[in-house]
């Protein structure tokens, strides 16, 4: 087996809460999976399913309960594997009285670039985020989004092999997503594998091979967009025009009408039965389409039927 | 080694770009007002009112600068969360604790060092000379910024575990408990009984012994201070500093950040 860019196995954070910190809140729960060489890859989850606390256990800000990763083949514990990763942290922040300048050449120096390469690396990581012109202010005058580039910047300064974003999108302009993104194919046609969060399922539709779900600390799904999207049932959509009383059509039923124009969805099974009582009620057809599923409906269906796994579990413990 | 330099670099620059240096204008006003006062005295001790209040005013204010920054060198960074994008960094976590720590003392050693010239222009205006004695000041305030550098140790390392509010007292509490270590040592109380004088004599030797850096006392009436007190001094500072910031880094080291 070829080893993959970051290998996960049964990963788990708990955190102490309560009185004397005595009971236990498992954030993440047996995160088991592996992100392929050169691979991007979208984290997808709502508000507090464990996204941020995977990303930051994997660059050893905190401490696993239990379980081990790896990145390019070494164990997390091995700092010196960092040369190689790059991080955007969630919402970053950065020393508020350095310029961007000032602190992509700060951060440049622990990868042991010489003075020339420096400078020439962070003149070329600012005009590709688009902060060239605000290379001089101090980051306390830095609006968020601002922040948000700078931060992609220095996860990017150093080329290296895997990039892990938390969130790269959030706070950022239309523009600014539409940037991102180019990043993030770029570093994929260099061959680079990005490992990402998000909310926007539309980029993650967009920039992702492979996707995974994370509810309530547990991996519910993980596939390539498409792949996951041709696992739930599809149904077909007919819009069509009916003048005069309409006879009694089965179809009308399930419908939903605006002036003369119906619109109707079925499984694709009755599809051809429908059409025909369509036509012997002499309708005009004007579109039949295949109901596409996007990822938001998987997301939510996910989501939903672990909000009902919770609450299941909590009336059989009563 | 390199990593340590960077981040003690940039810890200095910080410093100065926060305005930690405007103390020295404080410092400056109260060195002229004594100056002034004094001359009006004129009662032979002119020397003695400038050579002591200066050396107090050097170390009480470095005392606050070096608790206060100390804590918060590593707790503001945790609390800011700066430390995320630079821990993913190359560098290891005892390497950034170790420049963090030395650009604190860099900073205190450019302030006391200001200091230390204020002291000696104030002392040349009202002598209108340097005595040999004067030379004696410049080693109190080696042996104060040495006090300093130990005072900025614990202070990390009690940010390294506890809130900063916490970590404050603790490291007041510690400079405190530093400076009676030595009246712990001579305690002769009859009603003790030989077990807790044994414990307290223990402590007192745990704690670091502040007294070992004040030569005020001595310098202050001219009297010189000897070249065995120094080095013992310094070798006292360098074994503390290094077992405590070794231990700063274990705590550190398993610290998961919020
Ligand atoms: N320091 C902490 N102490 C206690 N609980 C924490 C801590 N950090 C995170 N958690 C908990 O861990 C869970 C997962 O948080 P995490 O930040 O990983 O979520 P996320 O998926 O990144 O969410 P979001 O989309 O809002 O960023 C949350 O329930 C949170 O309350
Ligand atoms: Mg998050």
């Amino acid at each position: 087996m070829t080893q993959g860019a970051i290998e996960i196995e049964n990963l788990s954070k708990e955190y102490p809460y309560g009185f004397l910190n005595l009971k236990k809140k498992m954030s993440l729960e047996g995160l088991t999976m592996r992100v392929e060489d050169g691979e991007v890859f979208g984290f997808l989850g709502p508000n507090g399913a464990g996204k941020s606390t995977t990303i930051k256990l994997l660059m050893r800000l905190i401490f696993p309960s239990a379980g081990t990763a790896r990145i390019l083949g070494k164990s997390i514990d091995d700092v010196s594997m960092h040369g190689s990763i790059g991080y955007l942290p969630e919402q970053p922040y950065f020393y508020d009285y350095l310029t961007a300048h000032e602190m992509l050449d700060y951060f440049a120096r622990f990868h042991g670039l010489t003075a020339n390469d420096r400078s020439a690396r962070v003149a070329v990581m600012l005009k590709k985020v688009g902060l060239d012109t605000a290379k001089k202010i101090q980051l306390r005058k830095y609006s968020k989004g601002m922040l948000q580039r700078v931060g992609l910047a220095q996860a990017i300064l150093h080329d290296p092999q895997v990039v892990v974003l938390d969130e790269p999108m959030s706070g950022l302009d239309p523009l600014g997503r539409r940037e991102v993104r180019d990043i993030i194919l770029e570093l994929k046609r260099e061959g680079r594998t990005v490992l990402f969060s998000t909310h926007v399922l539309s980029d993650a539709e967009m920039l992702c091979d492979r996707v995974g779900v994370i509810v309530g600390g547990k991996l519910r799904g993980m596939g390539a967009p498409g792949e996951l999207l041709d696992m739930k049932a599809q149904g077909m959509e007919i819009l069509f025009e009916l003048s005069g009383v309409p006879g009694n059509l089965p179809l009308l039923t399930k419908a939903t009408r605006t002036g003369e124009r119906y619109r109707a969805q079925l499984p694709e099974t009755e599809l051809y039965e429908a059409l025909d009582a369509l036509k012997a009620a002499s309708a005009r057809i004007l579109l039949v389409t295949q109901i596409k599923p996007t990822l938001e409906e998987y997301f939510m269906h996910l989501v939903e039927a672990d909000r009902a796994q919770a609450s299941a579990v909590e009336v059989s413990g009563k | 080694m390199r990593n340590v330099q960077t981040v003690a670099a940039n810890t200095f620059r910080e410093a100065v770009r926060d305005r930690v240096l405007y103390n020295l204008v404080f410092f400056a006003l109260l060195m002229m007002g004594a100056a002034i006062l004094v001359g009006q005295i004129s009662i032979g001790i002119e020397r003695d009112v400038i050579v002591s209040l200066g050396l107090t005013a050097i170390s009480v204010i470095g005392i606050f600068i070096a608790i206060f920054l100390g804590v918060a060198l590593v707790s503001r960074e945790m609390d800011k969360r700066t430390l995320y994008a630079l821990l993913a960094k190359p560098v290891k976590r005892w390497e950034f604790l170790l420049g963090k720590f030395f650009g604190l003392v860099m900073t205190l050693t450019v302030n006391t060092a200001a200091m230390a010239a204020g002291l000696y222009i104030a002392l040349w205006s009202v002598n209108h000379a340097l005595l040999k004695s004067d030379t004696y000041v410049l080693v109190a305030v080696y042996l104060i910024l040495l006090k300093l550098a130990l005072i900025v140790a614990l202070a990390l390392l009690f940010s390294c575990f506890t809130t900063p509010f916490l970590a404050i007292l603790f490291t007041a509490g510690m400079y405190v408990a530093g400076l009676l270590a030595g009246d712990l040592r001579t305690v002769h109380g009859v009603e003790l009984d030989p077990g807790t004088l044994r414990l307290m004599r223990g402590i007192s030797y745990l704690l670091p012994n502040f007294e070992n850096f004040n030569v005020m006392g001595a310098v202050v009436h001219g009297r010189g201070v000897s070249a065995a007190i120094a080095w013992q001094a310094t070798l006292y500072a360098i074994l503390y500093i290094a077992i405590v910031l070794m231990g700063a880094a274990v705590v550190f080291s398993r610290r998961n950040l919020k």
